[in-house]
C-alpha cells in the first residue's frame, strides 16, 4: 500500500490538532449559537402576536378598550422589575466569570424572585379582569392582549423553572464549562424577553393608554 | 474543571466577544431606565398630544431594544459574533415584512371587506 | 375520565373507514410481528429508536416519508375515482362528509408527513456527510426533531380509527374550522398532530444551520459547499423563520376553540381574514421550503451524471438566497380574491413574477452543466430531466395566476390543483425520488435495482401528465375544487381520464415498491464497495457505503469546491490516513424516543379533553428533560484502536477496486 506524500501533508494537519480541546472550547459557541437562532424564531413568533394584537386592538365588540382597563403605574413596576432582574442577571453572569460559586447563586436568587414578583403582578392583572367580566373570551381585543401577553407571561414562567433547575446544576456540581455553557444560553433567554417586554409595554400599554 | 485556569477555559467566549463587566451592566441599566422612564411620564402626563406621544413611545423602545442587545448581549461585529448578527438582522427583516405586511393587508381587507367597522389604527 | 372519548369514537357504521382502519392495522400487526420472528426488538432499541446517530435519523424519517405517500395516494385514489364516478349526476361512493375528511387528510398528510420528512431526511443523511462533519451540532435534539413528527404523523392516522378528520381543506380556515362549524375532534386532530410535528421540524432548522454554519471541515469556505448544502442552509433558515407563525397561527385557533376566545370568530371582533393571512405567511414559504432542497439535489445530480462541475456555482448560490428573502415577499398572491383591492394585491402579484427570475437562472445553470457534457441517463437523471420539464410548465401555469385578474377567475377551481401539484410532483416528488435513488447506495450500501428504477419513473411522469392535464382545462372550464359530486357530461370525461392517470401513478407507487423489495433481495450484487457508485464530486462519496457510525476517521481538509473530485483528481481519494485517533462520539439515548412519544400523549389528550392526562404527559416530559441535564455520561471516545480495525476492513474492500 503506497503511502502518498501529500496525503501526508494533507492529514498532519489534522493529526495533532488537539482536536479534544479545539472541540470542547467550540462546543459552548456552537450551543450559544444554536439557542440564539431558537430565540430568532422566538421573535418571529412574538412578532405574528404584535401583528395579530395590532390588527385585532380596535375590535372591542362593545367590550373594554385598553385606556378603561390599563393601569399604567402597574406596568412600570412590572417593567422595574424585569429590567432590575436583568441588571442583576448580569451580576450572576459576572460572578460566574469570576468563578464565584456562590456569588452566582445568590444574584440567581435574586433574579429569580424579581421574576416571581413580575408574574404575580401580572397574574394580578389577569385575574382582576377576568374578575371584572373583561377576559380572553369577551372580545377580538382582549384574545390578542391576554394572549401576547400571557405567552410573555409564560416565557417568564419557562425561565424561572429553568432558573431553578440551573441553580441546582450550579450547586451540585459547580461552575463546570456545561453549566457555564447553560448560564449563557439562559442569559440570552431572559434578556431576550426584557427586550420582547419594552415591545409589550409600548405596543399594547402605552400606544393603547396614548 | 474549575481551577487556575477556569477563568479562560470555562468561560464560553470567543476571540474578540467583549467581556461582561459591571461597568457595562450599570450603563445599559441607567440608560435603559431613562429610555423607560421618559416614554411612561409623555403618556401619563397626558400633556404630548398621541400624535406625537406614540412615534416618540416606539422610537425610544427601539433604542432601548438596541441597549439591551449592546450593553446586556453584548452584540457587537466581532467577528465570534458575526453569525449572530447575520441572524439578527435575518430576522428583523422578516419581521418587519410580516408586521408591515400584515397591517398593510388587514387594513385593507378591514376597509373593503368589514364595512361597518372602523379600520383598526 | 377520559374527556371526550367514549366507544362511539369508532366510526362503527361507516365500512369504507373501517376497510381502511382493518388494512392499517393488519399492517401494524405484520411489521409487530415480523420484527418478534426475527428477534428485532433489542436491536431496534438499542440501534434505531435510541440512535442519535443523522445517518439513522435521516433513513427513519424517509421511510416514515414513503409510508406516508401510501396513506396519502390512497386519499388520491379515492379522490379521483369518487369524482370520476360522480360527475354525470350518480353520488359515488364516498359521502360528503368523508370526501371532505378524504381531500383534507390528503393534503395534510402529503405535505407535512410526506414531503417534509423526506426532505428533512435526504438532509440529515447527506449535509453533515457532505461538510465532513461527524453528526449535526445537537444529535439529541435531532432524535426528539424525528419522533416528534412520528408522533404527528401517528396522530393524523389514528384520526381514521377513533374519531374523525377534519373536514376542512388542508389550512383548515375559520370560520369553518371553528366550534360553531367544526364541533367534533377533526380539526382538533389537524391542530395538534401539526402542532406536535411542528415542533420538531422547527428545532431541526435550528439544528441544521448550526450544523452547516460551524460544523464544516476545514478549508471548506461557504463557496465551496456543494449547492445541496447551501439549499439546506437557506431551506432551514426558511423553516426558523415561517414555522413560528404556523405555531402562533393555530395555537390562537385553538384559544378559540379551547377557550371561547375570539381571534377568528364571526363574532365578538374576531377576524377570519387574519388568519388566511397569518398561515400563508407560513404557507408560502413553506413550498419554497420542499423545493429548495430538490433544487439541491438535481444541482448534484446533473453535475455527476453529466461529469461536469455544475454550471454558474455562484449564480446558483445568489439565486437561491434571492428565492430565500422573496418567498417572504409573495404571500398575498393565495388570498387575491379576498377583497385586499387593487394596490395590494398588483404589488403581490409583482413580488409573485419576480420570484420566477432566480429560478428561471437555475434551470438555464442545469441546462448549461448538461451542454458538452456526457451525460448517463441513470434513474436519479431521468427524475431530473422530467423535473426540469414538468416543474417549468407548473412554474408557468403560476406566473399566469400571480396576475390577479387572471387569478379571480382560476382562484380554487382545479386549475390552481393543477398547478400546485405540478410543481409539487414535477418539483418535490420527482427531486424526493431523485434523492432517494441518488443516494440510496450510501445511506444503505447497495444500489437500488436500474430497471424498476426506470419504470417506476416513467409511470410516474406519464401517469403525472394523464392525471392533472386535464384539470388544467376543467379549470378553464369552470370546475372548481373539492367537489364530491357534480352533474356535467363534459367534465366527466376529463375527469374518467384524471382518474386514468392516477391508476398509471399507482403503477408507478407499485414498481418503486417491487424495486425495493428486488434490490433488497438483490442486495449483494448490487453492493456499492467502493463508496462511489456514481463517481460523485462531493464528500459524502469519500466514505464507505454506508459510511463508519463516526464518518470520517480524519475530518477531511477542503481546498477546492465538488472536494472530492478534487481529491480523486490528485490522486489522494481511497487512501487511509497516516494515523487514527481517538473520536469523540455522543452516546444514543431514549430520551429523544420518550419525550416524543410523550409530545403525541399530550396531543392525544388535548384533542379529546383528557386534560389529566395531557398534565401528567407535560410533567413527565419535563422530568425526562431535567433528569436528562444531570446526565453526565452522553459522550465517550472511540479507540483509535477500533478507529483503524474499521477503516481497515473498508479498505480491504477497496484494494482490488480503486486503481493506484
Amino acid at each position: 500500500m503506497t503511502v502518498d506524500i501529500r496525503l501526508a501533508a494533507d492529514t498532519a494537519l489534522l493529526a495533532d490538532a488537539g482536536e479534544g480541546h479545539e472541540e470542547h472550547h467550540d462546543t459552548a459557541s456552537i450551543v450559544t449559537l444554536g439557542f440564539w437562532i431558537y430565540l430568532m424564531s422566538d421573535c418571529v413568533l412574538f412578532a405574528a402576536l404584535f401583528a395579530t394584537f395590532t390588527v385585532l386592538r380596535g375590535d372591542t365588540a362593545g367590550g373594554p378598550t385598553g385606556r378603561e382597563i390599563f393601569s399604567l403605574p402597574n406596568v412600570a413596576i412590572e417593567t422595574a422589575c424585569l429590567l432590575v432582574s436583568s441588571f442583576t442577571y448580569g451580576m450572576a453572569m459576572i460572578a460566574a466569570e469570576r468563578n464565584r460559586k456562590s456569588e452566582v447563586l445568590r444574584w440567581l436568587g435574586l433574579t429569580l424572585l424579581l421574576g416571581l414578583a413580575f408574574l404575580g403582578l401580572e397574574i394580578r392583572e389577569f385575574a382582576d379582569l377576568v374578575h371584572q367580566g373583561f377576559g380572553p373570551e369577551r372580545s377580538g381585543f382582549l384574545s390578542g392582549f391576554f394572549t401576547l401577553v400571557g405567552t410573555h407571561g409564560f416565557h417568564v414562567f419557562s425561565g424561572i423553572i429553568w432558573m431553578l433547575v440551573l441553580m441546582a446544576h450550579v450547586a451540585y456540581r459547580g461552575l463546570t464549562p456545561d453549566n457555564r455553557t447553560r448560564l449563557m444560553c439562559l442569559s440570552l433567554f431572559w434578556h431576550f424577553l426584557d427586550i420582547i417586554w419594552i415591545g409589550v409595554f409600548t405596543i399594547v400599554y402605552l400606544l393603547g393608554a396614548a | 474543571m474549575a481551577g487556575a485556569n477556569a477563568a479562560h477555559a470555562g468561560v464560553p467566549h470567543g476571540d474578540g466577544e467583549a467581556h461582561a463587566s459591571v461597568r457595562g451592566y450599570v450603563t445599559g441599566f441607567i440608560l435603559s431606565v431613562l429610555l423607560t422612564a421618559v416614554p411612561f411620564a409623555l403618556v401619563m402626563s397626558g400633556t404630548v398630544p398621541a400624535a406625537t406621544a406614540v412615534p416618540a413611545a416606539i422610537g425610544l423602545a427601539v433604542v432601548q431594544m438596541v441597549v439591551h442587545l449592546v450593553y446586556f448581549l453584548h452584540m457587537n461585529r466581532a467577528s465570534s459574533q458575526s453569525w449572530n448578527m447575520a441572524a439578527l438582522v435575518f430576522t428583523v427583516i422578516i419581521v418587519a415584512i410580516l408586521v408591515a405586511g400584515s397591517l398593510w393587508i388587514m387594513y385593507h381587507m378591514n376597509a373593503n371587506m368589514m364595512p361597518g367597522m372602523m379600520p383598526p389604527e | 375520565m377520559f374527556g371526550k372519548l367514549t366507544m362511539s369514537a369508532m366510526p362503527m357504521n361507516q365500512p369504507i373507514i373501517m376497510g381502511a382502519v382493518l388494512f392499517m392495522a393488519i399492517g401494524v400487526v405484520v411489521v409487530l410481528g415480523v420484527i418478534t420472528c426475527c428477534g428485532f426488538w433489542r436491536q431496534l432499541w438499542t440501534e434505531w429508536l435510541t440512535s442519535v446517530d443523522h445517518k439513522r435519523i435521516g433513513v427513519m424519517y424517509v421511510i416514515l416519508a414513503l409510508v406516508m405517500l401510501l396513506r396519502g395516494f390512497a386519499d388520491a385514489i379515492m379522490m379521483r375515482s369518487q369524482q370520476a364516478l360522480a360527475s354525470d349526476g350518480g353520488a359515488g361512493y364516498l359521502p360528503p362528509e368523508h370526501f371532505d375528511q378524504v381531500f383534507t387528510a390528503h393534503g395534510v398528510i402529503m405535505i407535512f408527513f410526506m414531503a417534509m420528512p423526506f426532505i428533512v431526511g435526504l438532509m440529515n443523511v447527506v449535509v453533515p456527510l457532505q461538510i465532513g462533519a461527524r453528526d449535526v451540532a445537537f444529535p439529541y435534539l435531532n432524535s426528539f426533531s424525528l419522533w416528534m413528527t412520528v408522533s404527528g404523523a401517528i396522530l393524523v392516522n389514528l384520526s381514521l380509527a377513533v374519531g374523525n378528520f377534519a373536514r376542512t381543506g388542508w389550512l383548515a380556515y375559520p370560520p369553518l374550522s371553528e366550534l360553531h362549524f367544526s364541533p367534533d375532534v377533526g380539526v382538533d386532530y389537524y391542530i395538534w398532530s401539526l402542532q406536535v410535528a411542528g415542533v420538531g421540524t422547527l428545532l431541526g432548522g435550528v439544528n441544521m444551520i448550526t450544523t452547516i454554519l460551524r460544523m464544516r471541515a476545514p478549508g471548506m469556505t461557504l463557496m465551496r459547499m456543494p449547492v445541496f448544502t447551501w439549499t439546506a442552509l437557506c431551506t432551514n433558515m426558511l423553516i426558523v423563520a415561517a414555522f413560528p407563525v404556523l405555531t402562533v397561527t393555530l395555537g390562537l385557533l385553538a384559544l378559540d376553540r379551547y377557550l371561547g376566545m375570539h381571534f377568528f370568530t364571526n363574532a365578538a371582533g374576531g377576524n377570519p381574514m387574519m388568519y388566511v393571512n397569518l398561515i400563508w405567511i407560513w404557507g408560502h414559504p413553506e413550498v419554497y421550503i420542499l423545493i429548495l432542497p430538490c433544487f439541491g439535489v438535481f444541482s448534484e445530480v446533473i453535475a455527476t451524471f453529466s461529469g461536469k462541475p455544475l454550471f454558474g456555482y455562484t449564480s446558483m448560490v445568489y439565486a437561491t438566497i434571492c428565492i430565500t428573502v422573496l418567498s417572504f415577499t409573495v404571500w398575498l398572491h393565495h388570498f387575491f380574491t379576498m377583497g385586499s383591492g387593487a394596490d395590494v394585491n398588483a404589488f403581490f402579484g409583482i413580488t409573485t413574477m419576480v420570484i420566477a427570475i432566480p429560478t428561471g437562472v437555475k434551470i438555464f445553470n442545469w441546462l448549461f452543466t448538461m451542454y458538452h457534457g456526457r451525460v448517463r441517463f441513470e434513474t436519479p437523471v431521468l427524475w431530473t430531466l422530467g423535473f426540469m420539464v414538468t416543474f417549468t410548465i407548473g412554474g408557468m401555469s403560476g406566473v399566469l395566476m400571480a396576475v390577479p385578474p387572471a387569478d379571480f377567475v382560476l382562484h380554487n377551481s382545479v386549475f390552481l390543483v393543477a398547478h400546485f401539484h405540478n410543481v409539487i410532483i414535477g418539483g418535490v416528488v420527482f427531486g424526493c425520488m431523485a434523492g432517494y435513488n441518488y443516494w440510496f447506495p450510501k445511506a444503505l450500501g447497495f444500489k437500488l435495482d436500474e430497471r424498476w428504477g426506470k419504470i417506476s419513473f416513467w409511470f410516474w411522469l406519464i401517469g403525472f401528465y394523464v392525471a392533472f392535464m386535464p384539470l388544467y382545462a376543467l379549470g378553464l372550464m369552470g370546475m372548481t375544487r373539492r367537489l364530491d359530486h357534480m352533474d356535467n357530461p363534459v367534465w366527466h370525461v376529463y375527469l374518467m381520464v384524471a382518474a386514468g392517470g392516477a391508476a398509471i401513478i399507482l403503477c408507478g407507487i407499485l414498481a418503486q415498491l417491487v424495486q425495493l423489495f428486488v434490490s433488497i433481495r438483490n442486495h449483494v450484487a448490487l453492493r456499492d464497495a467502493t463508496g462511489d457508485p456514481w463517481n460523485g464530486r462531493t464528500l459524502e462519496w469519500a466514505t464507505a457505503s454506508p459510511p463508519s457510525f463516526y464518518n470520517f476517521a480524519e475530518t477531511p481538509v477542503v481546498l477546492s469546491r465538488d472536494s472530492f473530485w478534487d481529491m480523486k483528481r490528485r490522486g489522494v481519494a481511497f487512501h487511509p490516513p497516516v494515523h487514527y485517533h481517538r473520536i469523540h462520539m455522543p452516546r444514543n439515548t431514549g430520551a429523544g424516543f420518550i419525550l416524543g412519544v410523550l409530545g403525541g400523549v399530550v396531543g392525544f389528550g388535548m384533542i379529546w379533553h383528557i386534560w389529566w392526562l395531557v398534565l401528567f404527559a407535560v410533567a413527565a416530559g419535563l422530568t425526562v428533560v431535567i433528569a436528562h441535564s444531570f446526565d453526565e455520561d452522553r459522550a465517550y471516545y472511540v479507540p483509535s484502536g477500533e478507529v483503524a480495525e474499521i477503516e481497515g476492513r473498508h479498505f480491504q474492500q477497496l484494494m482490488p477496486q480503486a486503481g493506484d
